[in-house]
């Protein structure tokens, strides 16, 4: 018979491999692609795993930087409105829902909220239409427009939670002492904001960085796509280019896992948050 | 204490954020529900679209379902969303619920694991296609190394209808399983520790730890992943439009890229068809959030 320390041992030892194993098998995929994307297309054909010959070289990026820097450019352009704009105009919105009492409140704030489960193919048709009319199709800050009120509903959501987890103590003095609500908002409201608007930031910069089915309805001309579409434009039809296509969807990946890395405790409160209810 | 505001002071807190929602996201959502009644003439014509956009073999192909699974996809898009879910939300939310419980019993390097893990709710749904493309082809696709130890003959596995499908569904797994994990990572970590301390001095085993304690107490967070969960699969676009393009044949269709086809894609455009579909997919989702809104609210 084992003891009992024996069999604490064994167990922690199959946990870990158990655990290990699966972060080994989720990782694969992306080793593949960063093997890939340093190695010359013959040795991609042999398989990235295959190590007999392996040839470094950055060709891939070159090519691929080439392809997608204006892609990429384009794309901060589009994601850094798109972020500021929900971010104080959410906040507003959300200050009013937590602290203010007004007519049709509750009902208006579910109507918000329910706008998260709407298919984004529902609000695409005719937003191209509407675009049409606005002269913005085919225009980043158009797409960004877009983004900015498609992005609301979650932030509200997410920053009304968040405040009615804060204390009031500081409002109520400081509108005892005259203050206005603007002011209260501005100097005592925002600065306890603050960890709840770094998860907004993070969250709304990578989602609209990610996004790819906006820009492919709304932006068209060469100059102006976005890097998402640029990425899927060189794959082609039968020739597929892996290695510029791995290197590019490195380059692609890089701003949303470098925020990840750096945020990373303000990226899962923003995902936990926004789902759960506070 | 909710105070009564100013109604001007109410309006200018909001008006920013409700006139950007009602300009872009609510006037959208109105006009395409009004689009989905009206025939290509602009006649009103109730629900006859909603009928003729599910009867055709892009969206139902009761003709090949009558065969499943001998006859292989595609069977319509609306069947491979429903296949989407039957076979991605159980795998998904078990494995996120079992990740989570594994990883809170102190494992070396438990907060790498958990990133690596991540790593797919983070990357573009684009680049997730691309991976999984990649990874699946005949001669790069690491895939094909593992079952040719298993005797199996290297193939482009999303090539072929009769495989592309399940890959695409199977390889999402992928893809959300950080989501399911995270939240069940900080549902388990919400549970207070004197519960399980009283159960042990009443001597129960970890099992009955687990039944009646962990998953009743879940029970809310398991609301909120499966109905996230679903949500996702019934939208799902970008990853399968980088992946297959809805290829071969038909075979990976999906809902929401038959909605962009429609509009977007074939000549002339088929706004009556294109909308009236999305109404339906809007009226399903809208459906499962208000439904999970409210068991929530119990």
């Amino acid at each position: 018979m084992f003891s009992s320390r024996a069999r604490r041992i064994a167990v922690r030892v199959i946990i870990h491999i158990v655990a290990w194993t699966i972060a080994l098998l989720w990782l694969t995929p992306v080793m593949g692609v960063i093997m890939a994307s340093f190695r010359p297309m013959s040795e991609i054909i042999a398989g990235w795993w295959n190590l007999h010959k392996v040839t470094i070289t950055l060709e891939n990026f070159k090519e691929a930087w080439i392809a997608m820097r204006r892609g990429l450019l384009n794309s901060f352009i589009v994601a850094l409105p798109s972020t500021i704009i929900p971010l104080i105009c959410g906040a507003l919105a959300a200050y009013a829902f937590s602290r203010f009492s007004f007519l049709l409140r509750d009902l208006l704030f579910l109507l918000i909220v329910s706008l998260m489960a709407i298919p984004p193919q529902t609000i695409g048709i005719p937003l191209f239409i509407l675009m049409n009319k606005l002269r913005l199709v085919d225009n980043l800050l158009g797409l960004a427009l877009f983004h900015s009120a498609n992005g609301l509903s979650w932030v509200i959501l997410f920053l009304r939670n968040y405040l009615e987890t804060l204390p009031r103590d500081l409002e109520d003095a400081a509108r005892v002492d005259g203050a206005s609500d603007i002011y209260i908002f501005f100097h005592i409201v925002l600065p306890l904001l603050k960890p709840a608007l770094y998860s907004i930031m993070v969250l709304q910069f990578t989602w609209v960085w990610n996004d790819f089915f906006f820009a492919l309805i709304l932006i068209y001309s060469p100059h102006k796509l976005l890097a998402t579409q640029r990425l899927v434009w060189f794959k082609g039809e039968y020739h597929v280019p892996w290695g510029t296509l791995c290197a590019g969807s490195i380059l692609l990946m890089a701003i949303p896992i470098i925020l990840y890395a750096v945020f990373q405790k303000y990226f899962i409160k923003g995902i936990v948050g926004g789902t759960i209810r506070g | 204490m909710p105070r009564i505001g100013l109604n001007k002071q109410v309006f200018l807190f909001l008006f920013p954020a409700l006139i950007l929602i009602l300009i872009f996201v609510i006037y959208p959502i109105l006009h395409t529900f009004y689009l989905s009644l009206v025939d290509l003439e602009g006649h009103f014509v109730g629900f006859k679209n909603y009928v003729k956009t599910v009867m055709r073999s892009e969206v139902l192909d009761i003709k090949r379902l009558k065969h499943f699974p001998k006859k292989s996809p595609p069977y319509g898009a609306l069947i491979h969303n429903i296949l989407w879910i039957v076979i991605h939300l159980p795998l998904t939310t078990f494995l996120g619920l079992f990740l989570a419980a594994l990883l809170r019993g102190n494992i070396k390097g438990a907060s790498i694991i958990k990133t690596i893990i991540f790593i797919g709710m983070i990357i573009p749904m684009v680049v997730s296609g691309i991976i999984i493309h990649f990874t699946f082809e005949k001669d790069t696709g690491v895939v094909n190394l593992f079952l040719s130890m298993l005797g199996v003959k290297p193939r482009s596995w999303l090539a072929y209808p009769e495989t592309a499908l399940y890959v695409l569904i199977l390889s999402s797994v992928w893809l959300w399983t950080g989501f399911s994990m995270i939240v069940y990572s900080a549902g388990l970590e919400a549970i207070p520790k004197e519960l399980y301390e009283a159960a042990e001095i009443d001597g129960a085993s970890t099992f009955q730890k687990f039944r009646y304690i962990t998953l009743p107490l879940l029970k809310p967070v398991t609301i909120t992943v499966v109905t996230m969960t679903i949500l996702w699969e019934l939208k799902i676009f970008d990853y399968v439009y980088a992946a297959t393009l809805g290829g071969p044949g038909g075979a990976t269709n999906v809902l929401a890229l038959q909605i962009y086809f429609d509009y977007f894609v074939t000549v002339p455009a088929r706004p009556d068809l294109a909308c009236s579909l999305a109404m339906i997919l809007t009226f399903i989702t809208l459906g499962i959030a208000l439904w999970s809104l409210r068991s929530l609210r119990r």
